[in-house]
């Protein structure tokens, strides 16, 4: 058989546990309060750090005074983090670190610190239109400005074209070449070099436009319907459960013990060697689970180099830095905002032809890459322009949020065709359809899926035209949105070892993200064995085991069920090798079944699994399986998903209500389909908060967000999320492969949500989220009122 | 940690004793779940807390032959939630106190606390003071984000809402509180109590910072229909963005004389002559209601960010009447069973 298809997976009906329904593994741990996560280490001597954080969103440091703070009894440690003279670009940035024997005495410190600043001006506020004429920066690029494209989010390929276009004001070989996605530094290295050039700073920093076909033509062209509207959605944060944080201890003077709080466990020692001053190899991370990270827990960040700092300082004692509620939220993380005004066109029969847009949102003190607009459809409207200006901005960083820049793409595009097909006079459905070609390679998933979403939502059936007929105040609507991302598996390794007594071992360097990656890793391996998931020990979250990369971008479940399987299978047939002669066969003839090793489909010529292994002899069979990256068959990339949305809104509190969410969702081979689903009501339930509750909310005069706290920064309770439906497509797209789904399901609920109001109230509420104030001033203007 | 004293006196008396005469330098500790939070992000940094919990005579509720209530300072929002005679007596009370906060705050918090709580107003509670000014000496209020403040009583210099949603209703029902100083006891109107503050160094009511709220005293409810209705984005555990209480005494179907009490719209509980006045001697209905509605709020004067609470109070006071007189209100929570889209 070529050496490719022994890894291939079963068909269906010859799997115990992929694919289908397998309770989560470590669901009682967690339930009952066993399981551990950074916060839970209190190792003797733990001591307690803090920052002192900038109360000026833009400011440059003068002076810092630290010696009453170190004069305080019980304070064991303080570190600069930003020296006089360094510029501060958000509140609550941090500038001294401090450990100290308990959390009263580091914040007494922490307040004893005083640090002179010179106030510079600062801009927190976002959502106004930019002026439409600033002339794009064509000056060459620093490396600053590389990193801050890069903390942004701005697509490789733009990233590439600035370069390109602008040069760059240093020597490829000071840039961290290594790190840089292959074709950034490709086009650094071939980059025209120029010299810095002196630019004033800047608010806005626009983008030249992009254009296909003829956007103006287009518009003009006879008989086609117009649609204009403006759609946005604000900053929001992360707000993970378990703020950020780290443990970090010295167990002897030239190796650390970090227990950071990651979605990237086997980065953590790469990313902290040079900063704390020792090789790689002597850092290990470990962590057993992680409270939410959500895109925002990639790296040490400061709370992990300086509790390693501090530590050090203090004589290696073990250091416990956690955000607080409010530093979380002020610092941890933004996910950048997008406003547009759009428009569109299709023909009479509903067939798009053009998009025109002028957008800006921020990223932060580095502007933000732009959201891939419009959305799912931009490689193949015929017609566009696309204008982006980022607002560069002390709201604070931003940081990759779930399916970075695609809700924000996703709702203003969604919104803007979902106006288009109401001018038109279809029903969004059949527009959708009616386009589906515009969507690429998925076109046929999305079509698989509509019969689906419609059937589960009753949309045919319920579907009204924009404003709910019924009388009185609360108006009910449905509203429906699409979506994809790649999600192709990461690099990750494992080691599976099955003994002689028939016990089993795979240790892998992942972290389950809560995701369910340690149940689905036991699937795989407990399929290939024909075994049950309790008879395998996982051994995973540290970095003494293999290697596997972050969780981000939905690589994880591709990236560790390829690794396990390959592991798996080998250490499958190198168990065959020892057991034919004794049931005298062949290995190809054996196969694995319930507990079983024995002749295919000869019931009595079989062997228990301890048997079996009792005939390996005394030497351990031991069996490393690492993926093939972008060319291994069992995992894919590019996922394909329908939600739509059943609202009630009253029409005179300007309240929406979820009735009820349908996502339907493919992801090719689900190999988990219980924590799969999970995903998607855990998606649905985020996509609901950001809908209707988030915003950053900030105060133009102090520049501090007002809103640190889970009792204005809203989140959605049991009673605001309705009835949730999810259909996971099984069995339907198995020969594509793995396909990452963290991040897709929670792109489309803002624009289903937003979409199912105004057909619910006949008017769009432009912007996210759809508070009473927002609701209200669009039916206002509807009736207009000078909302 | 700043460093504070903590006493624990038996007696009201001792208790007294213990509170300083000038605000900030003491505080009175009940339930904690206020003055804890502004105490950790020292908004609030007393000298010495006096925890009162263990003062005896305040944790009882009596029933009075006329139907009426006492309602001790201690006594938890749980225990006024369990109370057969509140019960029986103030149901829309009993739904009310329900309706607050959480099950574990309930468990903790006083109702005399609840009528003591500080503002929730942002800018306090990121210390940035009660009554906030920029650089050159404007309200950051005015010149922010004041989403969630006072449409009355908002002429300056506060525009921080009154929080608690329990005590428009309190109003509405006509209670009056009991109040021990060091000059002997002294009672006024619940609605008296409140007070917009002229300073920072002043507070949100009429208490001297040496005086304890001892008691309520619920006149005999017979005869009246009463209501609280919240405007809340929220399905549960969540600051309402305008409230309203009503106590209505009928003639047959006519009002005789009514008590309109809005929350959270001023930074005292606004009670509205304007609503009563609207539906007195008139049958409740979807019109009287809205006119009532529309009255309460025709004095009403937003700020930048918070036009739409105009439109909340009025809906809130409309709703709150058709309640009390048992008709049905929009539902939202009712949508997701019923009804096609
Ligand atoms: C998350 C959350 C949600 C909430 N939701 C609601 C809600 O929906 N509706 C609502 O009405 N409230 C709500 N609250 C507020 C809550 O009801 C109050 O915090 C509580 O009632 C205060 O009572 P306490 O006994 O805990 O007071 P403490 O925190 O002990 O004291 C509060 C204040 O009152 C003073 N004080 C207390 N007792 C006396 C007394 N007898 N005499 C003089 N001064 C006194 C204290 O000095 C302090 O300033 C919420 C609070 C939280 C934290």
């Amino acid at each position: 058989m070529p050496a490719e298809d022994k890894y291939a997976y079963p068909p269906a009906d010859e799997r115990t546990y992929v694919g289908r329904r397998m309770g989560r593994v470590d669901g009682t741990a967690k339930s009952t309060g066993h399981a551990k996560y950074t916060y839970d280490y209190n190792a003797k001597g733990l001591l307690y750090g803090a920052f002192v954080r900038s109360p000026y969103a833009h400011a440059r440091i003068k002076n810092i005074n630290t010696s009453e703070a170190e004069k305080m009894s019980g304070v064991k440690a303080v570190e600069i983090v930003q020296k006089p003279g360094s510029e501060i670009y958000w509140a609550g940035d941090e500038v001294v670190a401090i450990a100290a024997v308990d959390e009263p005495t580091v914040r007494d410190a922490v307040r004893a610190v005083k640090v002179d600043y010179e106030q510079l001006p600062h801009l927190v506020i976002d959502s106004e239109e930019p002026p439409h004429n600033i002339p794009p920066d064509t000056s060459p690029l620093g490396l600053d400005d590389l990193e801050d494209m890069a903390r942004n989010q701005v697509p490789t390929a733009q990233m590439v074209k600035e370069i390109n276009e602008r040069g760059i004001t240093f020597k490829p070989e000071e840039a961290p070449l290594d790190r840089m996605p292959a074709d950034i530094a490709k086009a650094v290295k071939s980059a025209k070099q120029k010299p810095a050039e002196k630019k004033p700073p800047a608010w806005y920093k626009p983008a030249a436009a992009e254009t296909q076909g003829d956007a103006d033509a287009a518009f003009q062209a006879p008989e086609v319907v117009i649609s204009e509207g403006l759609y946005g959605l604000p900053v929001i944060t992360h707000c993970c459960l378990e703020t950020h944080g780290a443990v970090c201890e010295w167990t002897d003077s030239d190796h650390l013990l970090t227990h950071v709080s990651t979605q990237y466990i086997s980065g953590i020692p790469g990313q902290m060697a040079e900063v704390v001053g020792i090789p790689a190899a002597n850092i290990r991370q470990v962590q057993e689970n992680i409270g939410g990270g959500f895109g925002s827990k990639f790296g040490p960040d400061r709370w992990g180099i300086y509790s390693a700092k501090l530590s050090k300082k203090a004589g290696g004692a073990p250091v416990k830095m956690m955000l607080s509620r409010a530093e979380e939220l002020e610092v941890a993380g933004c996910r950048p905002s997008a406003y547009a005004r759009v428009r569109v066109a299709a023909k009479k029969d509903g067939k798009l032809t053009a998009w025109d847009s002028f957008g800006w949102g921020t990223g932060g003190p580095g502007g933000g890459g732009s959201p891939p607009i419009p959305y799912l459809i931009r490689d193949r409207v015929p017609n566009y322009r696309i204008q982006w200006t980022a607002v560069v901005n002390n709201i604070g960083p931003a940081r990759a949020w779930r399916a970075p820049n695609h809700p924000q793409a996703c709702l203003i595009t969604m919104a803007a065709l979902d106006d288009l097909a109401h001018k038109l006079g279809m029903n969004p459905l059949e527009f959708f359809k009616k386009n589906i070609e515009l969507t690429g390679p998925r076109a046929n998933i999305y079509m698989d899926e509509f019969p689906v979403a419609d059937e589960l939502m009753g949309w045919s059936k319920r579907w009204h035209p924009r404003g709910d007929k019924t009388p009185g105040p609360i108006k009910r609507g449905l509203g429906m949105s699409m979506h994809t991302w790649g999600g192709r598996g990461h690099q990750s390794e494992c080691d599976l070892t099955i003994q002689p007594d028939g016990s089993v071992t795979i240790k892998m360097g992942t972290q389950d993200l809560g995701t369910g990656t340690r149940t689905a890793i036991l699937a795989v391996a407990a399929d290939t064995l024909g075994l049950t998931p309790q008879q395998i020990t996982l051994l995973y979250g540290d970095t003494r085991y293999p290697m596997s990369g972050g969780s981000g971008g939905s690589t994880t479940i591709g990236g560790v069920s390829s690794a396990t399987r390959r592991a798996s299978v080998d250490a499958r047939d190198a168990l065959f090798l020892k057991v034919a002669p004794v049931l005298g066969s062949t290995p190809e003839q054996l196969e694995v079944v319930k507990g079983q090793v024995r002749v295919k489909g000869q019931a009595s010529k079989a062997l228990s699994w301890k048997e079996a292994c009792a005939k390996m002899g005394a030497v351990p069979i031991n069996a490393h399986g690492k993926n093939l990256g972008g060319r291994d068959p069992l995992m894919n990339s590019g996922v394909g998903g329908v939600q739509m949305a059943d609202v009630s809104v009253d029409t005179e509190a300007g309240i929406v209500k979820i009735n009820k969410m349908v996502a339907v969702q493919d992801c090719g081979l689900v190999v988990s389909l219980e924590t799969a689903e999970s995903q998607c009501y855990g998606a649905l339930i985020m996509g609901i908060s950001y809908a209707l509750f988030e915003e950053k909310v900030m105060d133009p005069t102090s520049g501090r967000m007002l809103n640190p706290n889970m009792e204005f920064y809203r989140l959605a309770g049991i009673g605001d999320i309705g009835e949730l439906v999810v259909h996971m497509m099984v069995n339907k797209y198995d020969g594509r492969g793995v396909i990452g789904l963290g991040e897709p399901p929670v792109i489309s609920p803002g624009a289903a949500i937003s979409n199912a109001v105004a057909n619910a109230i006949g008017v769009r509420v432009p912007m996210l989220p759809l508070t009473p104030a927002r609701v209200l001033a669009a039916l206002g203007e509807q009736k207009g009122e000078n909302a | 940690m700043i460093q504070f004293e903590y006493l624990s006196p038996s007696s009201v008396k001792q208790a007294l004793g213990l509170l300083s005469p000038n605000w900030g330098d003491t505080e009175v500790l009940a339930g904690g779940t206020d003055l804890l939070g502004l105490m950790k992000d020292f908004v609030l940094t007393p000298k010495r807390v006096v925890n009162i919990k263990h003062v005896s005579g305040l944790e009882a509720i009596r029933s009075e032959g006329d139907g009426g209530a006492r309602i001790g300072a201690l006594v938890t929002l749980d225990r006024i939630v369990e109370a057969a005679h509140i019960r029986q007596n103030y149901p829309a009370l009993a739904q009310t106190v329900a309706d607050a906060a959480s099950t574990q705050i309930r468990n903790m918090a006083t109702i005399g606390g609840n009528l003591c709580q500080r503002p929730r107003c942002w800018y306090f509670r990121n210390g940035m003071g009660l009554l906030p000014k920029t650089p050159d000496g404007k309200s950051m209020v005015v010149e922010g984000d004041n989403r969630y403040h006072a449409i009355f009583g908002n002429e300056g210099p506060a525009y921080f809402v009154s929080p608690s949603t329990i005590v428009p209703l309190l109003i509405a029902y006509g209670a009056r509180l009991r109040i021990a100083g060091a000059d002997g006891e002294r009672e006024l109107a619940l609605e008296k109590f409140f007070r917009i503050p002229g300073s920072d160094a002043e507070r949100e009511h009429d208490l001297k910072p040496n005086e304890l709220v001892t008691e309520i005293l619920l006149p005999s409810a017979k005869g009246v229909r009463a209501a609280n209705y919240e405007v809340r984005q929220k399905a549960s555990f969540d600051w309402p963005l305008a409230t309203a209480a009503v106590a209505l005494r009928m003639n047959g179907s006519a009002v005789e004389s009514a008590r309109i009490v809005m929350g959270a719209v001023a930074p005292v509980p606004w009670v509205s002559q304007e609503a009563a006045q609207a539906i007195a001697n008139k049958t409740i209905n979807e019109q009287t209601a809205s006119a009532a509605g529309a009255a309460a709020v025709s004095k009403a004067r937003s700020l930048s960010h918070n036009n739409y609470k105009v439109k909340l109070a009025a809906v809130a006071v409309k709703r709150a009447l058709l309640v009390a007189v048992g008709q049905t209100v929009p539902d939202l929570s009712t949508a997701q069973r019923g009804g096609g889209a």
